[in-house]
């Protein structure tokens, strides 16, 4: 799936990283726990979080990530907006709750190979 | 790279918003010399969560990267206040970590065990009242 059709299906704004939206990921992990998404080195393209401090970006930066969409339309501070930039990472805000969030990535195919 | 290099960072224990700098730093360094991406994940994610659990527990310490070819080895020293078990700590879901720690995301009871999970080799020493260091060995 392209980052932008993630930014549609949820209906996001996209704070950085417009000339990344057709990059292509495969995978996504939603938590609010960072410990819990370093728990797993597959390759997890995208984070789906409610949680905002530096760290959420940081670890997206660990684990290689491409996209961080934050729910419940929690706003990142302009420094986690500038680090999440200048490593090539697009950040997105969606207004849906994380539980309604997953499943509309999940049902249109985002890490769930049958239905894509 | 015929030799060892050796890259150390001070941890600030007062400053959460800027743990893991050493991390991404790290990261960068190995980045330049050409080590493959899947290793250079392991160490960076190993060492972050070292990184973080040296904030969170110990007032910060020192981090020790030292990079051959064919092995990455970090050790983390703190003058925390010790792990009084050790088996009890690297079980998967237990933390000691205060409320405000789980409030930024951490704190799950993870960090120990991502760190024996990303690393070939790891070792543990601590003393209670005085401090744990923790090294850590990725190989190539």
């Amino acid at each position: 799936m392209k980052i932008r059709q993630i930014a549609n299906l949820l209906d996001t704004q996209v704070l950085c990283g417009e000339g990344l939206l057709d990059d292509e990921v495969c995978s996504a992990c939603g938590s609010d726990m960072m410990s819990d998404v370093l728990a797993y080195v597959k390759d997890q393209a995208v984070l789906v979080t409610g949680l905002v401090n530096p760290q959420v970006v940081r670890t997206a930066m660990m684990m290689d990530m491409r996209c961080i969409v934050f729910v419940r339309s929690k706003r990142p501070t302009p420094e986690m907006i500038a680090l999440a930039d200048e490593n090539h990472i697009v950040v997105l805000v969606s207004g849906y709750r994380m539980y309604e969030a997953c499943g509309r990535l999940y049902a249109n195919g985002l890490g769930n190979e049958a239905k894509a | 790279m015929a030799e060892t290099l050796r890259f150390h960072y001070d941890v600030d224990g007062d400053n959460f918003t800027s743990a893991g700098a050493a991390s991404v730093e790290v990261k960068r360094k190995l980045r330049q010399l050409g080590f493959p991406a899947e290793t250079i994940r392991r160490v960076s994610i190993a060492m972050y969560e070292g990184e973080i659990n040296m904030v969170v527990h110990a007032r910060g310490g020192a981090a020790d990267v030292y990079v051959e070819p064919n092995c990455i080895t970090i050790i983390l020293a703190d003058q925390g206040p010790g792990i009084p078990d050790i088996d009890l700590a690297m079980q998967e879901g237990y933390s000691t970590a205060p409320d405000n720690i789980r409030a930024l995301g951490f704190g799950a009871g993870m960090g120990l065990p991502n760190m024996k999970r990303y690393t070939d080799d790891m070792k543990i020493e601590t003393e209670l009242g005085k401090g744990t260091t923790v090294t850590m060995k990725v190989f190539v």
